[in-house]
């Protein structure tokens, strides 16, 4: 992690996009969390039937209506909905004149391209090697994405692709952060894709018991912090922010949604899956985050848990943030929004951090839907849970909103965006 | 088929392909310098190609041909040869 201040850069966030299960673009998306839209829907196509799990969040968006035939087929559909986010949020952030040395991208996924590993397979099995795609590599590899926007771009400061399961694209965001702060770049698109509803990956979730199996009932399947919460929703879309160094948004006079103020990063190195129970690492990226942000607890107004409705994950989560946070909780509204997204895997953190942003902007704290019958034991850390939109505490000086992730692997990212 | 016939389906391939309009496509258009054709997407438009004119292109055969007119003697040569 940077030591940085004194002279090091600041960086702010000029622009943002995505592409979820619950709107089109940033905006949209936004919109549809604060309504309390929920984009989880029936699994409808017949690979599904004889599964457990036949619910998911797709995309709302089909590349398809925007990209060419001869593009499409040149781009997993990771790397599709990906170009798509960042396209918005270049474009929202008035596709800032940059040269192209000082212009990096920071773009993960937790998966990648496994659909067109499993698509070449199925080539491979009826016609033979010689009629897979000669693109297929460049499709499924993690960095696709990533290369895609760079490409795009033309950015030459650096691509760059976590990889951190479901951590990936808060990761991305930080190194982006870092990449600004060391002077590395002036702008960077960062966040991150993920597209992976496929019948292997539902079937690998589930066997894993990690999805929920509300089938009938698909709207109230994710429901995180709830006593009946059952596993995750699998989820499909991308996000992207452009980051700009503070004098190079001054500079532009770009309108600048918050500071990218902080990132934290531990690891629990406790289980490849499970979170470590008392939320000791999570708590620590949190800590971590605060003191490269250089705020206080009080300073902190909302947290976009990382909450997606696993009965272990929830519960570490909230003792991580109270652990972290201890008596300043009690002012800090938290806001579980994959109770309508699902969870989007590599892309979960950059909707996250998008949430936070336009949370801490509008100072309103959008609902965690489904959460009927809060679970005792999250009860009892202190946390104050959002259950229907709630308004933020207003307060002198700097606020904060914290966006958590966490990965398959312990990887633990918070990332601390404020306003002034 | 004529060398025109044997143009105008390549043609349309390429367009399929690379998103090139199909007008662009020119005997005398070499194939990196002035359509700038990627070397992957070639390699998908002799796939097409062989399937096209039920032909084979080998390896040895394909990093010779630089224009579109090379492509359609090479067709035609090959059809032949096959008609043989």
């Amino acid at each position: 992690m940077s030591t940085h201040r004194g002279n090091a850069e600041r960086a702010v966030v000029t622009g943002l996009g995505a592409v979820t299960p619950v709107g089109e673009d940033a905006a949209s998306t936004w919109a549809a969390l604060l309504a309390g839209k929920s984009g989880v829907r029936k699994i409808t196509e017949s690979w599904a039937d004889e599964l457990p799990v036949r619910i998911a969040a797709p995309a709302i968006t089909d590349p398809a209506t925007v990209f060419p035939a001869f593009q499409l087929r040149h781009m997993d559909r990771s790397g599709q909905l990906a170009l798509l986010a960042a396209r918005q949020a270049w474009q929202d952030a008035g596709a800032p004149q940059v040269d192209p040395e000082r212009l990096g991208v920071s773009m993960a996924t937790g998966i990648g391209g496994l659909a067109s590993v499993l698509s070449a397979r199925e080539t491979m099995a009826k016609k033979g090697w010689q009629r897979l795609s000669p693109f297929i590599v460049p499709m499924l590899m993690p960095n696709s994405a990533a290369a895609l926007i760079g490409i795009e771009l033309g950015a030459r400061a650096g691509v760059h692709a976590a990889v951190s399961a479901c951590a990936s694209s808060a990761e991305a965001i930080g190194y982006g952060m870092e990449m600004i702060r060391s002077g590395r770049a002036d702008v960077v698109v960062a966040g991150g894709t993920e597209a992976v509803i496929l019948p292997e990956t539902v079937g690998a979730f589930a066997v894993m018991r990690a999805l929920s199996c509300r089938n009938d009932d698909p709207e109230h399947a994710s429901r995180p912090f709830d006593k009946a919460r059952d596993g995750f929703v699998l989820g499909e879309g991308a996000g992207a922010i452009v980051l700009e160094s503070a004098g190079h948004a001054a500079r532009r006079a770009a309108s600048v949604r918050a500071a990218a103020a902080g990132v934290g990063y531990s690891a629990d190195s406790y289980d490849v899956t499970m979170p470590a129970p008392d939320g000791a690492g999570a708590a620590m990226s949190i800590r971590r985050a605060l003191a490269d942000a250089e705020i206080t607890p009080e300073d902190v107004v909302h947290i976009n848990a990382h909450a997606t409705s696993t009965p272990t994950g929830d519960t570490a989560e909230a003792l991580a943030i109270s652990r972290a946070l201890g008596d300043a909780v009690s002012g800090i509204v938290v806001s579980a929004t994959k109770s309508m997204t699902g969870h989007l895997l590599g892309s979960a953190g950059v909707i996250g951090s998008i949430a936070a942003i336009c949370a801490l902007r509008d100072s309103v704290a959008p609902p965690t839907i489904n959460l009927e019958d809060p679970d005792n034991e999250i009860i009892a850390t202190g946390i104050r849970i959002a259950a229907e939109q709630v308004g933020l505490r207003a307060k002198p000086g700097t606020r904060a909103a914290l966006s958590n992730s966490f990965g398959f692997g312990g990887h633990n990212v918070t990332l601390v965006f404020t306003a002034t | 088929m004529t060398e025109q016939e044997i143009l105008s389906c390549l043609a349309k391939i390429v367009e399929e392909f690379t998103g090139i309009p199909a007008s662009k496509v020119t005997a005398e258009a070499s194939i990196v310098g002035d359509l700038q054709i990627s070397s992957l997407s070639m390699v998908e438009i002799i796939v097409a190609a062989e399937d096209e004119f039920h032909i084979d292109i080998p390896d040895s055969a394909f990093k010779d041909l630089r224009t579109f007119q090379d492509v359609v003697s090479y067709v035609r040569l090959a059809q032949s040869s096959v008609a043989t």
